[in-house]
């Protein structure tokens, strides 16, 4: 079905894109430390003043409209886990985008990870 | 200059209202959903119809109300630990997703789901064992 590969493909990649363009937003807006209601509410306002959390806000809201689209006929617990191949684009893009670095380790993980997605879908069929 | 103890608490603590409230979210979500029915893109008017539906919805707020909650813990452990950490690391929650998923909405997980959800922990568990920042700000 095509339109359900569309919606999984928003859901990773839209989603994914927003989240690290949001990490970008609050690397930049620094350290939250006071955990108190409104000095969380000024690091909110801070936030926003970062051109990349509106980028990132606007790319999620694009990955969270498709995953209603997908959850309004699929299982939760089969869609769920297939948006786990988010993992992929995220390693790559911490790695390129954000400069992180991801050790083999994480990139075990990562593909164990990968490989989890896998047998759900093989179980699907 | 924090320690690495208090650095990897409070990184914790974040983490498991992540994994608490984005899965709880999720099939709230998923319920909602349900209810409302197969959403069609096409045609536009067919899509605002579908929109209406959903945002009138009280399981649906439900649902945006504890993913708020889930952003809001992700938004503030973003504020020192790494993305490519973070995002491993919080991924136990497709566990508990599976199992809320069976329990509440009586969903049916093929065995093989379970075992690629747990496929897909293992590989949490190793992303786990690693620190949580990696670049010079952290």
């Amino acid at each position: 079905m095509v339109s359900e590969f569309t919606f999984f493909f928003f859901i990773v990649v839209f989603g994914t894109t927003g989240e690290m363009f949001m990490s970008r937003a609050m690397k930049e807006t620094g350290e939250v430390k006071d955990f108190r209601p409104v000095a969380l509410i000024e690091s909110i306002f801070r936030a926003l003043r970062v051109r990349w959390m509106w980028f990132g806000v606007g790319m999620m809201a694009i990955g969270f409209f498709s995953l209603l689209a997908v959850l309004s006929f699929e299982n939760v617990s089969f869609v769920v886990p297939v948006t786990a191949l988010s993992y992929v684009v995220g390693a790559l893009g911490g790695r390129f985008f954000l400069g992180e670095r991801v050790s083999l380790q994480r990139w075990t993980g990562i593909l164990l990870v990968c490989a989890g997605v896998t047998l759900v879908l093989i179980g699907r069929s | 200059m924090e320690s690495p103890r208090r650095l990897h608490l409070k990184t914790f603590i974040l983490i498991l209202i992540m994994v608490l409230a984005g899965p709880l979210g999720n099939v709230l979500l998923g319920k909602a959903m349900k209810q409302v029915g197969p959403v069609h893109p096409w045609p536009p008017a067919e899509l605002l119809h579908v929109f209406i539906r959903v945002f009138t919805s009280g399981t649906i707020w439900l649902g945006i109300g504890s993913q708020l909650v889930f952003f809001a813990a992700y938004m503030i452990v973003l504020s020192w630990a790494d993305y490519s950490y973070v995002q491993p690391a919080s991924s136990i929650a497709y566990a508990v997703v599976a199992l809320l998923a069976s329990t509440w909405l009586g969903e049916v997980v093929p065995p093989l789901r379970w075992v690629g959800i747990a496929v897909i922990c293992l590989g949490v568990f190793l992303v786990g064992h690693t620190h949580p920042s990696t670049t010079e700000n952290g």
